[in-house]
């Protein structure tokens, strides 16, 4: 269907313009829903009613000569760890299962201002503590491309969603790759910005320092539109960067001649899938071709990014997920003996089996007699690795890796294996301990025709190369939108 | 043997701010319970603290008049903990990097001067409220108070005697108060401290196994507390025993000590920095600007009020025991009032008054341009004296002007000459016999005509000049 090769960014326009209405537009997303879902799983919520009802509006305001803003009329995704007012926001767990919000995230305000249509929250691993959507609570989400194939996740809801076509534009949120790595294994673009660029209020903390909100789209130029409209400064997150918005759209095509790009050797050692690293390598030929210039560097600390990252993120996720104790909101179990009892109960009752670990681990390693030894040891390493990319980007602009060390696994072949999974996350996760940006991009697809993404990693605040890096390999490799092969 | 008490003190004290120190919601005391809270200070999901900035500079004050040292750079962390009253399941305190180091408060003891050091003043929020009602088996919870800035000072175990620590409370209350960092109202949990105390053998320099004893809302249940403790410590050492560290509380309604929590539930809080906030970054530029728009303390006022209104040093030392009084003071004589008249009235007929029915001066309704009316009614005898109590006591209670009740009531005092020769002369013609004996001497008799005058019109005659023509018209 022809609606489906547009994305975003043509949308608006038509809608913007007349061509066609926000109403069609949002209900033939519906429909795919419908066609879709009972396979996919992507939504863990739907808004049918709520949507249609705001298209509408959104038609009417057109008609009436009104400003419908950037992303006027356009359905949108929003991954269910993000707080939407007045539309149940569960985390993927059942200790939210029936959490209604009664206020906004700030993306959320952001995405209403600028005239999106919410069709759904989308499937996430639990509190998105996962890689692959299967912690949780609910149904995992399937890949569009392979249904018995894992969506990556934790946003993989969200990037499900797109690849099926069941919205236009939407939001996911990455702490170790939650983004970028079910952008890969879905063939769709994901961006994970600058820590900073995209306020964090209203995202269901996981790793607060790790955190970050991003845009994923079927296209680099939809990312592109949807983070200009919720970057920028917000002051009720401490920790949101204060500075200008530029529009990510004006220099998207200006080419890349010039730009020195970075291979990282750590990257392309043991443990690569021979296609993924082909597929990486061709990456690299084009954006050769279009005038880039290759250097090899080291990010010596990689190896130490995983325990480091494990360490930090489940300290922090054992505190943000205290709250949930079945006092003032979300699940309590029933006829507690005591306090201590429903404490025990609600949390042992709510939480999943890898939030319980996770939460574990995060405690352990805060507790009196361990905390030098591993959270403040963990710190000094995390300075250490951003250390490396400060170093990398002196002599280079940007770094190109693979973004997972393989395709779209198959479901339940890992879910078991905790370490093997949190291996899934080792190209992605340095970035987020450094604070910087990364953006995952179609580069091609295996011999069992799965999707597979290339990553452009940049200095502090620099989404705009990291765009203009990925619509030059976009333009040689297609979107999933027209690459063969592409789910419609 | 003689022991020796050592005492260290804890004292949470509640930030003067309008509202909260992680979000918008006000702090004010009394509303009705779940009226002040958001999705912050409700612990919600995926919201986030942003720090207000006035705590930061009310505790930025207690450091620069106890000679701390502000540090350049100090974080938030968290502390972890389960308890209902704590809806983010941590509270937002400091740990390794508290916003103000050392700093000391130098007391004059009976036996001389006597300094207690500072280790650190640091910041954190308040948890909430549970109330229990007796017979239900529900517990209910109050935000209202969740996320209320407190600071946290906490001394060296430097006191020695009671003495020491009932000065030293006293003088850190004023300090707080003066400095408009704290409202300082122990009623209203404004001021809580808890004591480490420990006890050992004069000669002995070590320290011994100390307790603490927490949660004590006013000075005089510090106090006991403290006394207490340190007896029942000697009892134990004396009997052969060893005192064991452990949390206590006391009760004092029965004045006893118990235990607070057993020793399994003993706490790891896990502290660690707050990721969701900055470090607090403190420049000397803002320090400066602290400095120079310190209110003016106690010392300095009392000073300048001895000074500047004349005042003896008594006064002074009165209207100075809090700022409001003071301010309500100056803000009199501002309107014209005399400032000793003021001073005698403000520290009698006001302060009898707040003390009588229990109000603060903001609520009180003499205001004081009221006041100040009817001081000068008295002054150009309009009124007189006895009469301005009356009518004092009828503007405490009803919040009228002094013109208004003394025109409404009739109360205006007659000073006019040739009205009162009249009254005078009708008091001396019908009381021959005093006159008589007056006249032989017995002048002791001018308060019995004076008197006399005063039951003719009703108490409105101005006594000087009553006295003044009496003495005329009888000599």
């Amino acid at each position: 269907m022809e609606l489906f090769e547009s994305g975003a960014c043509d949308l608006a326009i038509k809608i913007k313009t007349g061509t066609i209405s926000s109403e069609e537009v949002t209900k033939a997303v519906l429909q795919k829903i419908e066609q879709r879902e009972y396979d996919i799983n992507a939504y863990i919520t739907t808004t049918p009613e709520l949507a249609l009802k705001r298209a509408k509006s959104i038609d009417i305001q057109r008609i009436q000569g009104k400003d419908i803003g950037l992303l006027g009329g356009i359905p949108m995704a929003i991954k269910d760890s993000i707080i939407t007012a007045g539309i149940r926001t569960t985390a993927g767990s059942h200790i939210l299962e029936n959490f209604i919000p009664p206020y906004n995230a700030h993306v959320i305000d952001k995405l209403l201002d600028a005239g999106a249509v919410i069709v759904g929250k989308t499937n996430t691993d639990e509190f998105t503590m996962g890689s692959t959507c299967e912690t949780s609570y609910f149904k995992p989400a399937r890949n569009p491309h392979n249904t018995g194939r894992v969506t990556g996740g934790s946003s993989g809801g969200s990037a499900a969603a797109l690849a099926a076509h069941e919205c236009i534009a939407a939001l996911g949120s990455d702490t170790g790759g939650s983004i970028r790595q079910p952008a890969s294994f879905c063939g769709i673009t994901g961006i994970k910005p600058t820590y900073g660029r995209v306020s964090r209020y209203g995202l269901i903390a996981y790793a607060s320092s790790l955190d970050q909100i991003g845009p994923m789209t079927k296209s680099v130029k939809d990312s592109a539109l949807v983070l200009s409209v919720i970057a920028g400064y917000d002051n009720r997150d401490s920790t949101c960067l204060n500075e200008p918005v530029p529009d990510y759209l004006t220099e998207i095509d200006s080419g890349i001649s010039g730009i020195k790009i970075g291979l990282p050797k750590e990257y392309f050692e043991e443990g690569l899938d021979s296609e993924v690293c082909d597929i990486t390598m061709k990456a690299v030929e084009i954006m050769k071709s279009e005038g880039a210039e290759f250097i090899d560097i080291s990010l010596p600390h990689t190896e130490y990014a995983i325990p480091t990252y494990y360490l930090l993120a489940t300290a922090e996720a054992s505190a943000n997920l205290e709250r949930y104790d079945g006092v003032r909101y979300g699940y309590r179990a029933e006829n507690p003996e005591n306090l201590y009892d429903m404490y025990c109960k609600s949390r042992s009752e709510g939480f999943g089996i890898e939030v319980k670990r996770r939460i574990m681990l995060g405690t352990y390693c805060l507790s009196a007699g361990y905390y030098d030894a591993y959270y403040r040891k963990a710190q000094k390493v995390r300075r250490l690795i951003k250390e490396d990319f400060d170093k990398a980007f002196k002599t280079v602009d940007a770094i190109l890796t693979p973004v997972s060390p393989t395709p779209a696994f198959p479901l339940g072949s890992k879910i078991n294996d905790p370490l093997q999974m949190y291996l899934a996350d080792i190209y992605t996760i340095s970035l987020n301990l450094a604070g910087l940006p990364g953006i995952s991009v179609p580069a091609g697809k295996t011999s069992d025709n799965l999707p597979v993404g290339v990553q452009f990693m940049g200095r502090v605040l620099d989404e705009n190369l990291l765009f203009r890096l990925a619509y030059a390999l976009e333009r040689n490799v297609g979107t999933s939108l027209t690459y063969e092969g592409a789910v419609v | 043997m003689k022991y020796i008490p050592t005492v260290g003190l804890e004292i949470h004290s509640q930030l003067a701010t309008k509202t909260k120190i992680f979000c918008g919601c006000p702090t004010a005391f009394g509303g009705e319970s779940n009226t002040h809270g958001c999705p912050v200070c409700l612990g919600m999901p995926g919201v986030l603290p942003v720090l207000n900035k006035h705590a930061v500079e009310l505790a930025m004050r207690m450091a620069l008049l106890t000679n701390g040292e502000i540090q350049k750079r100090s974080y938030f962390a968290r502390k972890n903990y389960f308890y209902p009253d704590l809806p983010k399941g941590y509270q937002i305190s400091m740990f390794e990097f508290p916003l103000i180091k050392g700093g000391y408060i130098d007391l004059k003891t009976e036996n001389g001067p006597k300094r207690i050091r500072f280790n650190r003043i640091h910041m954190e929020e308040d948890a909430g409220k549970l109330i229990h009602v007796e017979g239900d088996i529900e517990s209910y919870f109050d935000v209202n108070r969740c996320g209320v800035p407190l600071i946290e000072t906490v001394t060296e175990p430097d006191f020695g005697t009671l003495e020491q620590v009932s000065l030293f409370l006293n003088q850190l209350k004023e300090l707080l108060i003066f400095s408009g960092a704290s409202l300082g109202n122990m009623e209203q949990g404004n001021i809580r401290v808890d004591a480490n105390i420990s006890i050992r053998p004069q000669g002995q320099k070590e320290l011994n196994t100390r307790t603490e004893i927490k949660n004590m809302n006013s000075f005089v249940n510090a106090l006991a507390a403290i006394e207490h403790e340190i007896a029942r410590q000697t009892d134990i050492v004396e009997q052969g025993k060893k005192v064991i560290q452990e949390t206590l509380l006391y009760d004092p309604v029965h004045g006893i000590i118990a235990p607070m929590r057993s020793k399994e539930e003993a706490h790891d809080y896990r502290y660690f920095p707050e990721p969701d906030l900055v470090p607090v970054f403190v420049d000397d530029e803002w320090i400066d600007r602290i400095r120079s728009e310190l209110p003016e303390m106690r010392n300095e006022k009392r000073n300048r009020f001895i000074q500047e209104h004349g005042l003896p040093e008594y006064d002074a030392e009165i209207l100075t025991t809090s700022p409001d009084i003071a301010k309500y003071y100056e803000l009199v004589i501002g309107e014209g009032a005399d400032p000793k008249k003021a001073s005698n009235w403000v520290m009698g007929e006001v302060l009898r008054i707040l003390n009588e029915t229990r109000i603060t001066i903001d609520e009180f309704k003499v205001k004081p341009s009221m006041l100040a009316e009817l001081l000068i009614m008295i002054d150009n005898g309009s009124i007189s004296g006895s009469m301005a109590k009356t009518v004092f006591d009828e503007m405490a209670s009803n919040g009228r002007h002094p013109k208004i009740i003394v025109a409404e009531k009739g109360l205006t005092q007659i000073s006019d000459k040739g009205e009162l020769k009249k009254v005078i002369r009708e008091v001396i013609e019908s009381n021959p016999n005093e006159v008589e004996k007056y006249k032989s001497g017995k002048t002791n008799l001018i308060a019995f005509f004076v008197g006399q005058v005063m039951k003719m019109t009703r108490g409105k005659a101005n006594p000087q000049e009553v006295n003044v023509i009496l003495r005329e018209m009888l000599s």
